[in-house]
């Protein structure tokens, strides 16, 4: 009688091939976007002839890793359907912090955890605000985007922090069995996260909000503490590139460092085919939406092409990213 | 006032409407004459709305049905022509524009202008007459924001009238108004009859179709009952023709509800939201199903999610098995045995992108992760894999996405995510609504095998058959309060003349 019961009828004409579309459908989405990033590597090397060199793929990584960590953390608090603006500023207030607290003489490793706590408190901030609060996510982070920006400028008394002798400099500058420090804490990163997602009580919560936040509630799903999670993670993880970049400059300046950092976070997350509305999506997506990231503009300074040009390019990838995103979502067998 | 040798302002002769398989209307005829009242009863669903939607324009009718204002036919599906011709359609939810002014409102979309610039003055100059006409006490300049809901709803009309509306469709006017906001719109009804213009009246409230209508129509199930003239019109009649039809043989009751000899499992007691609930109380007894009926808009899903703690109460006590427990999120209501089913599967139940697996799983992650709450795929596949048994989900595999699944697996799916959480107490909200019948008598068997069980069922149905032939008491909610219980008796069912009689207050 009601308009619900031909929805029924029609879905269930539709189950019978539901079963191979589907599995097409999630083989598609799980090798995403891995044939655009080997497709553009090849093309980079036929263009420039050194592209695929070992040297040049070490330098890839190490550009990669720091987009990497951010976008790990983006992946987190995008798929609850949040958004976190914040990170380049976070990262910026959290490298200024791990230099200065590197300066003390013999106490100097403390930086590490120094720079790690700063991202974690303004993550746990932003997570109260949009967990406790309920503000809107882009708002929260937008003012936080502004305001950690400030502190971490006032934390160097808006100068360049410097120090020659950084005790964790082997992190942005050394290798392990030849392959740099950067790149082996952003794949630990990539690591732990996917075990959080898809092995952890928490990370099924983490879909589940994103998914259906209302039902999740219903499902008593402690929806507050998966948001504060969220944002939480992002911070900390904000605070780690801060400390990859502290690490790799010796030096830290409020101002400049991690400028515009969270549209390549983001431009990472949503290339790797995490849905924007949240509830689906993965954090290898996440990894070759950086490295699609890296490689693009690793191969543009080879190319030679000017650096105006790669913002144009940049801009248009991101554009892009988002008209996939649309697209998935409407080819998506939503019901 | 009615004048039977003349053509009839509206005529809607032989309107069908089918959506796939499902004939929401079948050869339904209605007419109303100028100055009339004509009120529309039926069930819920029993297809008035659909049949006013043809009306407006928002559905094609099925071929064979026409529409005619004066005499001449109106194409269906055309909102457009509907309103040039003159039909107008107040709905339950108000489209006004709270921002903007009455005048604003009232010609929105229509505004006077000359090339391109709205001419206010003029704007307000042709509000003021119309607004004259049903006597209100606010001027066309005043922001909608600050009007009461009734008074919105008397803009609404001055929008009707504006456009020469002469044909005015009123889906339950009166809900959330006040007793003297109705009392005004009353007045305005009778005057705007005096003008000519024909309502169509929809209401569940015997007492305002006795006393504003010249005739009242019934539909049920989707076709024309009946239509009683003033004179005619009794309480009875109505319910009957509402009703009336058998009851379908597939309601299975198995279980012997033998209150007074069990245990009372939940006690509910002076619930209220502040709104919508008003000082409910209710107990349900171990292996007992207790319906709840009422009207839509009656208050029942607001009262079972007061109970469950998806929305705050602003007073009230839930007790189970003696103990007071009145849970304040629906995580508290879950850890203490009670579980609620959501009327909106996929709005507020499903996550459609997730598999049938843990969908099923959900509530109960927690309860078989190891240490560092790291998940349990074994528990949580051999969970899936028995409910998939036991409630006989059709699917080809438990790693498929629910949103996958036909609306009655889908529901099945539900309520086994539910069960999986070891209740006490399970609150049912439209537990068959969107599912097709052959899943609708395995709910009903499972909704039996729970109370043999010795659980304690609240099920809450719009559906009256299905509310007479599962539960074994009905509760019926009118207005936000329980208006009364409806009891079985030894060799005589819930009698469905009775709910209905209390949920419209026919009585009073």
């Amino acid at each position: 009688m009601s308009d619900a019961q031909d929805v029924t009828a029609s879905d269930r004409k539709g189950s019978q091939t539901a079963g191979s579309a589907a599995r097409m459908k999630s083989t598609i989405m799980a090798l995403g976007m891995l044939p655009v990033l080997i497709l553009l590597a090849i093309g980079f090397h036929l263009m420039t002839g050194k592209f695929l060199s070992v040297n040049n793929l070490s330098i890839v990584m190490q550009q990669a890793s720091i987009n990497v960590v951010l976008a790990a953390g983006m992946t987190f608090v995008i798929l609850t359907g949040g958004i976190d603006l914040s990170v380049g500023s976070v990262l910026a207030a959290s490298a200024m912090a791990a230099v200065s607290v590197s300066l003390i003489p013999d106490w100097g490793l403390l930086g590490i955890p120094a720079g790690l706590a700063m991202g974690l408190v303004f993550g746990l901030a932003n997570g109260c605000l949009v967990a406790y609060l309920g503000l809107p996510p882009f708002i929260v982070t937008l003012g936080s985007l502004t305001a950690v920006r400030g502190v971490a400028r006032l934390m160097g008394g808006d100068t360049t922090v410097f120090n020659a002798d950084l005790p964790f400099e082997f992190i942005g500058n050394g290798s392990l069995f030849g392959v740099p420090w950067l790149a082996i804490f952003a794949l630990t990163t990539v690591v732990v996260s996917w075990f959080i997602l898809r092995r952890t009580v928490l990370g099924t919560w983490i879909y589940a909000v994103g998914g259906n936040q209302e039902a999740a509630r219903l499902t008593g799903i402690k929806v507050s503490l998966v948001l504060l999670f969220v944002y939480a993670m992002s911070g900390l993880l904000s605070g780690l590139g801060g400390v990859m970049s502290a690490a790799r400059l010796y030096a830290a300046n409020g101002l400049q460092l991690g400028q515009a950092y969270e549209l390549d976070a983001i431009a990472a997350v949503i290339l790797g085919g995490t849905s924007f509305v949240g509830g689906v999506g993965s954090i290898w997506g996440t990894l070759i939406g950086a490295l699609i990231i890296a490689v693009l503009s690793n191969g543009l300074i080879l190319t030679g092409v000017s650096d105006i040009w790669q913002f144009i390019i940049k801009g248009l990838v991101i554009i892009a990213a988002v008209a996939l995103d649309r697209y998935r979502l409407k080819g998506g067998a939503r019901t | 006032m009615t004048r039977r040798d003349d053509t009839p302002l509206l005529e809607m002769r032989n309107i069908s409407k089918t959506f796939g398989p499902v004939r929401a209307l079948d050869n339904v005829s209605l007419t109303a004459w100028p100055g009339e009242v004509h009120a529309l009863m039926g069930e819920n669903g029993a297809g008035k709305s659909t049949l006013m939607k043809v009306l407006s324009g928002a559905y094609v009718a099925d071929r064979g049905g026409e529409v005619l204002v004066d005499g001449t036919a109106v194409p269906t599906g055309d909102p457009k022509e509907a309103r040039a011709r003159g039909i107008a359609v107040i709905y339950q939810e108000l489209s006004l524009a709270p921002n903007l002014t009455v005048a604003e409102n009232i010609f929105l979309g229509r505004e006077p202008s000359r090339s391109g610039m709205v001419n206010r003055a003029r704007m307000m100059g042709r509000a003021r007459p119309v607004l004259d006409r049903l006597g209100v006490d606010f001027g066309p300049d005043t922001r909608v924001a600050g009007l009461s809901l009734g008074e919105r709803q008397l803009v609404e009309i001055a929008r009707a009238l504006a456009s020469e509306a002469r044909i005015i469709v009123m889906d339950e006017p009166t809900t959330s108004l006040s007793s003297r906001e109705t009392e005004k719109l009353f007045d305005v009804i009778t005057a705007l009859t005096a003008q000519g213009i024909a309502i169509i009246y929809i209401s569940h409230r015997m007492e305002e179709v006795y006393r504003l209508s010249d005739r009242c129509s019934v539909l049920r199930d989707g076709s024309y009952v009946g239509t009683l003239d003033r004179e005619e019109l009794s309480a009875q009649k109505l319910v009957a023709m509402m009703v009336g039809r058998d009851l379908s043989s597939f309601y299975k009751k198995e279980h012997v509800a033998t209150e007074g000899r069990r245990n009372v499992v939940m006690k509910v007691a002076g619930m209220s939201d502040g709104r919508l609930v008003r000082e409910c109380g209710f107990e349900v007894h171990e292996g007992e199903v207790l319906g709840v009926s009422g009207l839509v808009g009656s208050g029942r899903t607001e009262l079972a999610r007061l109970i469950y703690g998806a929305d705050p109460a602003t007073s009230g006590e839930v007790w189970l098995n003696g103990e007071e427990v009145t849970p304040r999120s629906p995580r508290e209501a879950l850890e203490r045995g009670i579980v609620y089913l959501t009327e909106d599967r996929k709005a507020l139940g499903l996550f459609l992108d997730m598999s049938i697996q843990q969908n099923i799983s959900m509530c109960v992650l927690e309860e078989d992760a190891g240490t560092a709450g790291t998940l349990n795929f074994r528990a949580a596949a051999s969970r899936a894999a028995r409910a998939i048994k036991d409630l006989a989900i059709k699917t080809p595999s438990a790693k498929l996405n629910v949103g996958a699944l036909s609306g009655g697996n889908q529901q099945k799916a539900l309520l086994a995510r539910l069960l999986e959480a070891k209740p006490k107490v399970v609150i049912l909200d439209e537990p068959t609504r969107g599912v097709d019948v052959g899943a609708k008598s395995e709910i009903y068997r499972l909704i039996d095998a729970l109370a043999r069980e010795g659980l304690a069922v609240v099920m809450i149905s719009s559906e009256l058959p299905e509310i007479v032939g599962v539960a074994d008491r009905v509760l019926v909610m009118r207005e936000g309060r329980i208006a009364g219980e409806v009891r079985a008796a030894p060799g005589r069912p819930v009698q469905q003349e009775e709910i209905m009689t209390l949920s419209t207050g026919a009585a009073a």
